[in-house]
């Protein structure tokens, strides 16, 4: 059953306002927000993909149906029907959360090269994780300059969402230099950690 | 209303010719500039809207900032202001009082008068000004006085339509908020001082067009095209991360399309910057087009007067094939 969030009626940002709360509520699955106005429909779509969601749109009569599936797109347990299968917690994408650009405490060299082995290691991994979350120095792993941006962007065409904390980039003047995924924020990289029950912090 | 509708009823008017009539409609500039005699001309503005902010008196502040900003865009000094008020009976009285009060703050701030206004009941609130200000009739800052060559140079961040939009939804920290409240108060008038003893020319207001709209109106009435540094244009904090989040005025997309064709993007500028360029400014800053070799004494000016996110954002080109390059 796929929840319908009707938005129409409603001016810019109710809708988008309405479509977070949707999504906050749900750690995966899918959802189509039904809005009538273009501004909310770009508004949306623009929310939902900067997100990392995955989007898909129609439009019928001026009506724009908005399905945004959130991680693997299964229905949570408590929405499924007790004759489904949850989905296996091996089988569930993990997220990264990737404080450092060293890969353990020590020599600084022997860091970068267990980092570098670790995004090798990943870019292969099967399933590919959900999400590499980039968090202080750890934004230097996709800036230009960076030695593991071939392993990243395999993992962006393998359906890794890739993000890099916005205050980061500014902190260390990288904002202009991010090569790969997109500049995210504190409120999104939490909803991520928040809404994936396989979190796996590297620092 | 955005400029496209905006254009399609001012079409119909007549265009009215007098040779005092030193601004009229035409170059879509910020005022009316009329000239009395050889030294003195007078500038008339009207501008107000509907609450952006929770704030009564905040709101006074931000609605007379604004109107205020369309004299010093013109190069003169406000003399006299007149309130316009539409105000609910089903809210409480104190509540207008405080907007009143929030503009005769700044009209006073601005060294000019309150001398009256008007008062009409209405669904929703709305408050501005009608402004009356004086300029030398050689020292109008039009839009059509851009030259090529000339650096650009604007004097309050970008932003304000996206923090408000987000501000409506909920999702704009207090941090956020108080830097885009303290911009959209701060008067033009330190800034329009300094241009002017810098011996600037043309200039206009960053307001509801946003960035481009204005921008091109300038290029337009100047038959030049203009260059903006897409790096060097300054945004308060929180833009870009709210503009990812979908918090886009309709205003945004509404300037967007009507300025499709006369705005070139050069190289890779990601779409929520993009937008912030398009985004509808209350009561943003001066975009000043000033002589390359006075841009230096401009900029310390701007230093010296604590006006810290004044920027040089671009240069004046020749007319090419877009009124506005991004790169």
């Amino acid at each position: 059953m796929v929840k319908e969030i009707d938005c129409r009626g409603l001016n810019c940002p109710q809708p988008v306002i309405n479509t977070k709360k949707a999504l906050d509520e749900i750690s995966t699955g899918r959802i189509t927000t039904i809005v009538d106005n273009p501004v909310a429909h770009k508004n949306v779509s623009l929310f939902a993909r900067n997100s990392g969601h995955q989007v898909e749109d129609k439009e019928e009569n001026g009506v724009f149906y908005i399905s945004i599936t959130k991680g693997s797109g299964e229905n949570p347990p408590s929405e499924q029907t007790e004759t489904e299968q949850t989905l296996p917690v091996a089988a569930q994408k993990p997220v990264y959360l990737i404080s450092s650009n060293c890969f353990g405490q020590g020599s600084p060299d022997l860091g970068t090269v267990l980092m570098k082995s670790l995004m090798l290691t990943l870019a292969e991994s099967d399933p590919a994780p959900g999400a590499l979350i980039f968090l202080n120095t750890g934004v230097y792993l996709a800036a230009e300059g960076s030695d593991v941006l071939p392993y990243l962007s395999k993992l962006s065409e393998r359906g890794t969402s890739i993000m890099a904390c916005g205050t980061c980039l500014d902190y260390y003047q990288l904002r202009e230099k991010l090569a790969a995924g997109q500049i995210s924020n504190m409120y999104e990289i939490n909803s991520k950690l928040t809404g994936s029950s396989k979190v796996i912090t590297v620092s | 209303m955005g400029p496209e509708a905006l254009s399609q009823v001012l079409r119909q008017l007549p265009v009215l010719d007098h040779p005092n009539l030193l601004v009229g409609l035409e170059t879509s500039d910020d005022a009316a500039v009329y000239k009395l005699n050889g030294s003195t001309a007078i500038i008339n503005t009207v501008d107000f809207f509907t609450p952006i902010v929770d704030d009564p008196y905040l709101f006074g502040q931000i609605a007379a900032t604004n109107a205020l900003s369309d004299i010093y865009a013109m190069g003169g000094q406000p003399l006299l202001a007149l309130n316009i008020a539409c105000f609910p009976s089903c809210l409480p009285k104190e509540m207008l009082a405080q907007i009143l009060r929030g503009g005769a703050d700044k009209v006073m701030e601005a060294e000019a008068i309150i001398a009256g206004g008007h008062t009409i009941e209405d669904d929703e609130p709305k408050y501005g000004l009608a402004v009356t200000g004086l300029v030398h009739p050689d020292k109008v800052t039009s839009n059509s006085n851009a030259r090529t060559d000339n650096l650009l140079v604007l004097t309050k961040p970008l932003g304000t339509g996206i923090i408000n939009t987000a501000i409506k939804g909920g999702l704009a920290s207090d941090e956020v908020i108080r830097q885009a409240s303290h911009s959209m108060c701060e008067l033009n008038k330190e800034a329009a001082r300094i241009m002017n003893n810098t011996g600037a020319r043309a200039c206009t207001d960053i307001t509801g067009f946003g960035l481009m709209g204005h921008a091109a109106e300038m290029a337009e009435a100047s038959n030049v095209s203009l260059e903006i540094w897409s790096e060097e244009v300054p945004l308060l904090p929180g833009t870009l991360d709210m503009a990812s989040m979908g918090m886009i005025p309709a205003g945004a997309y509404n300037n967007q399309t009507y300025l499709q064709g006369k705005t070139k993007f050069s190289g890779q500028i990601k779409a929520e910057l993009q937008l912030a360029f398009f985004d509808p400014q209350t009561s943003g800053g001066l975009l000043i087009s000033i002589p390359e070799g006075k841009a230096d004494i401009l900029m310390q000016g701007m230093n010296d007067a604590g006006i810290a996110h004044a920027a040089v954002i671009g240069k004046v080109k020749q007319r090419k094939s877009h009124l506005i390059e991004i790169v």
